[in-house]
């Protein structure tokens, strides 16, 4: 009995250390490579030298990014089988396809085009080039849509019946597919992708602008991840309010964690801001709260009843504390942002976009901001449906692989090694690579290898680049 | 049992192909890092590495296919398989993990280059090792209860699973030498045409061993293959592999480019085929066949429209992929 309560800890403690790994790659893959599609796009409409320039320095971060998404994907793919057989066997008829068309429509085509992306540009002319980077970005929104609906099936499940092996088998792949939240997941999460790559973007831009205020480079790509988190940041607030709805509809114990609602309102909930949610005793300590704004906020009327977790089971409660507190940091991220983008509007306005210095540390403090709200949103959605992997229909006490609790503790502790010291090399290295600006002549991923002078850029200053290159 | 020919079957087919792809892409590839040790120069190692940069990453996507489709259409095996073969598929995905960052990061750093260069070989060796154990103890069976694993986490370490990983090891080594003979030019191409003579022979040795022991597993096996009329339809794999074996070393006399590693591939399409023999009709063996573990009708189904309309044009942009960097690595002028 212990043991195998071991085991589930140990199991879930290690898909969440895989995926959180795994999850801030392509939430920046997924960004990165719509901007370096915009980027190419923008280069062949008008020739600018510096859109190939900021190309060719993001391209080289985009490929190490990748490859570290990459790695820690195929991880992922294999762990359903190896951690939660049970889940596999009962959920594969189900969830197994929708992955297995991510495969299909997404991977093989990022990676069938990711090479002429990161290597191609001389051997197959830009205008095909141009059409690889399009495939590499179409490919990272389509695995976002296929694996955002394997989620979202698992939270709020639809069109499957039950057949006598007590596997879940789909009645209707429609239903199944655009289950109730997957449209709202699947634009938060996009904007999420967009958001963390503009702020990334925004943060390199302010560094080096910092420096000096009048390279070219860093100014077009301040400017522009500015204008995306201006303009991002409170459609992604809304988009937000609009999932938070949803889940209120679907899953109703998942926004009593998240609110803090240990007790049922009748008359109207209070919005707690911030408290010490204390699971045994039920109540949150040392609460600020305003009276009423909860019921205002999702039932939009102040007098509103709303129901707390002492309507449902004890066993069937999420952990309130995390799911409580990861919420409020990602939605205080979220207010950042706005700001900043609002701040940078008014700046730009001033016509001091370029030299203002508040606004360039603003927003180099928020460079990470995009990828802790990731986390934080995605611990809040994955603790909150907690104790089920598929929500009100499997337990994820039921789900695990017959192991013994030793084996998933050496390859817990085995993944931890080995990511912390591969992934922090990887990062030490796109930080390099950020720590230069944007270069006359960029050359691209192989540009800096001295067996390959000949770099990939046709624009003017290729010349220039490779005697830079040389010394 | 159902016709010979029905839903489950194709599907067990696709596994299979997606698998098979698998080692012939990621084959060399992984081989091709497992001979970084016998190649110490900076400039050989740059070459080696570029020769599979730019498709590397679709390669390892057909594993993927092979693990998700296995989640997709067979739930009940993926769901017993994976935590029978537990720490060698664990020591794969680690393997892999070493190798793949190392494609960017060894291109990062001249100081930390070395470290790199270690952890190319080193994950592609532990990778092809795993896969080869895990191949051996898939083959020798698993101990299976209601829906699920009921062994060991030790079970899959038998002398039989290590030396299939050392035949896959050996293999794939043999794919990337030839790769390498097809891909280079110089000296670099001189030693791996050297090193192919060796690993041929060494693979020769390996499939020997391999298919002498696997009869010994159990007796289906050996039914299978010697009995009366069955060898009719066996007895063609050995003879091909005779008649395979015989072009490639005459390929390799003649010091000829391309066909040392397309021959080497078509006898890891004969192993491979061999393999099918024996699992048929399981898809764990003894345990689980491919009907008793396929997913619901509809499931496949589903899954088979996308496979076929996805599939050829995934082959179609792969092809056009490995075209546009065709012929050989020139570290003269440049790669890339």
């Amino acid at each position: 009995m212990f043991d195998g309560f071991d085991a589930v800890v140990l199991a879930r403690a290690q898909f969440a250390f895989t995926m959180s790994f795994h999850i801030v790659f392509p939430a920046f893959s997924i960004g990165l490579a719509s901007y370096l599609a915009v980027l190419e796009a923008l280069w062949l409409w008008s020739g600018r030298e510096v859109f190939i320039n900021l190309f060719n320095y993001w391209l080289k971060i985009f490929a190490i990014a990748f490859g570290m998404g990459v790695v820690s994907g195929v991880v992922m793919s294999y762990q359903f089988g190896t951690n939660w057989a049970a889940f596999s066997d009962k959920t594969g008829p189900v969830i197994g396809p929708l992955m297995a068309y991510e495969v299909l429509t997404a991977f093989f085509l990022e990676a069938g085009f990711l090479g002429v992306m990161l290597f191609g540009l001389k051997r197959v002319g830009p205008k095909l080039h141009f059409l690889a980077t399009l495939m590499v970005a179409i490919g990272t929104l389509v695995s976002a849509f296929w694996i955002l609906s394997a989620n979202s099936w698992m939270q709020t499940p639809t069109g499957h019946t039950v057949n006598a092996a007590g596997q879940f088998i789909t009645a209707d792949w429609w239903k199944v597919i655009f289950n109730p939240s997957f449209p709202y997941r699947l634009v938060h999460m996009v904007l999420a992708a967009y958001l963390t790559t503009a702020l990334v973007v925004g943060a390199v831009g302010a560094f080096h602008l910092l420096r000096d205020s009048k390279r070219e480079g860093p100014r077009v790509m301040f400017s522009m991840a500015m204008w995306m988190a201006a303009i991002v940041a409170p459609i992604q607030i809304f988009a937000g309010d609009q999932h938070g709805l949803n889940t209120l509809e679907h899953q109703p114990v998942k926004v009593m964690a998240m609110e803090g609602h240990y007790q049922s309102h009748p008359d109207g909930a209070p919005l707690i801001l911030f408290g010490l949610p204390d699971q045994t005793d039920a109540t949150v300590k040392y609460a600020i709260q305003i009276p009423k704004l909860s019921s205002l906020i999702l039932k939009h009327s102040l007098d509103a009843p709303l129901a707390g977790l002492d309507t449902v089971p004890r066993q069937d409660w999420p952990p309130v504390p995390i799911t409580f507190w990861s919420f409020r940091i990602m939605v205080g991220l979220g207010f950042l942002m706005m700001g900043l983008g609002l701040f940078s509007l008014w700046l730009r306005w001033r016509g001091r976009l370029y030299d203002s210095r508040p606004l360039h540390y603003f927003a180099m403090a928020m460079g990470p901001a995009g990828f802790i709200a990731v986390l934080a949103g995605w611990i809040t959605t994955e603790t909150g449906r907690q104790p089920f992997t598929v929500y009100g229909l499997l337990r994820t006490a039921d789900s695990v692989s017959p192991l013994a609790a030793p084996a998933v503790a050496s390859s817990l502790i085995a993944f931890v090694i080995v990511y912390f010291l591969l992934f922090s090399a990887g990062i030490v290295y796109i930080l390099r690579l950020m720590a230069e600006p944007p270069h006359h002549g960029e050359e691209g991923p192989r540009g800096d290898a001295p067996t390959r002078a000949a770099g990939i850029t046709p624009a003017s200053g290729t010349t220039a680049a490779r005697g830079q290159g040389a010394a | 049992m159902t016709g010979l020919i029905d839903i489950p079957m194709i599907w067990a087919f696709i596994i299979a192909f997606a698998v098979f792809v698998y080692v012939v892409m990621d084959g060399f590839d992984l081989g091709l890092g497992m001979l970084f040790p016998l190649f110490p120069h900076k400039r050989d190692r740059d070459v080696m590495m570029n020769s599979v940069a730019p498709v590397w990453d679709g390669n390892e996507t057909w594993l993927v296919l092979g693990g998700g489709g296995l989640f997709a259409a067979f739930p009940l095996a993926y769901a017993v398989l994976m935590p029978a073969l537990y720490t060698p598929m664990i020591a794969m995905l680690i393997g892999l993990v070493f190798r793949g960052v190392a494609f960017e990061f060894r291109w990062r750093s001249q100081r930390e280059r070395n470290r790199w260069d270690v952890a190319f070989a080193g994950g592609s060796l532990l990778a092809a090792l795993a896969q080869g154990i895990a191949l051996g103890a898939i083959l020798q069976g698993v101990h299976v209860e209601g829906r699920a694993y009921a062994g060991g986490w030790w079970d899959w370490l038998t002398p039989f699973s290590v030396l299939t990983g050392i035949a896959l090891v050996i293999g794939y080594a043999l794919l990337g030498a030839t790769w390498l003979v097809m891909k280079t030019t110089g000296d670099l191409r001189e030693k791996a045409y050297h090193l192919s003579w060796w690993l041929l022979f060494a693979m020769l040795a390996a499939i020997g061993t391999v298919s002498l022991a696997t009869p010994f597993l159990d007796v289906e096996y050996a039914r299978r293959w010697f009995t009366w009329p069955n060898i009719l339809f066996t007895a063609p794999v050995p003879i091909a592999v005779a008649a395979v074996t015989a072009l490639l070393l005459r390929s390799l006399a003649l010091r000829q480019d391309y066909r040392p590693f397309f021959l080497a591939l078509a006898l890891f399409a004969l192993s491979y085929a061999g393999l099918g023999i024996s699992m048929y009709p399981y898809i764990v063996p003894r345990s689980i066949t491919i009907w008793q573990g396929a997913a619901p009708h509809n499931s496949q189904v589903f899954m088979l429209v996308g496979v076929a309309v996805l599939v050829p044009i995934i082959l179609a942009y792969t092809a056009w992929a490995y075209w546009v960097f065709r012929g050989k690595v020139d570290p003269e002028s440049g790669y890339h």
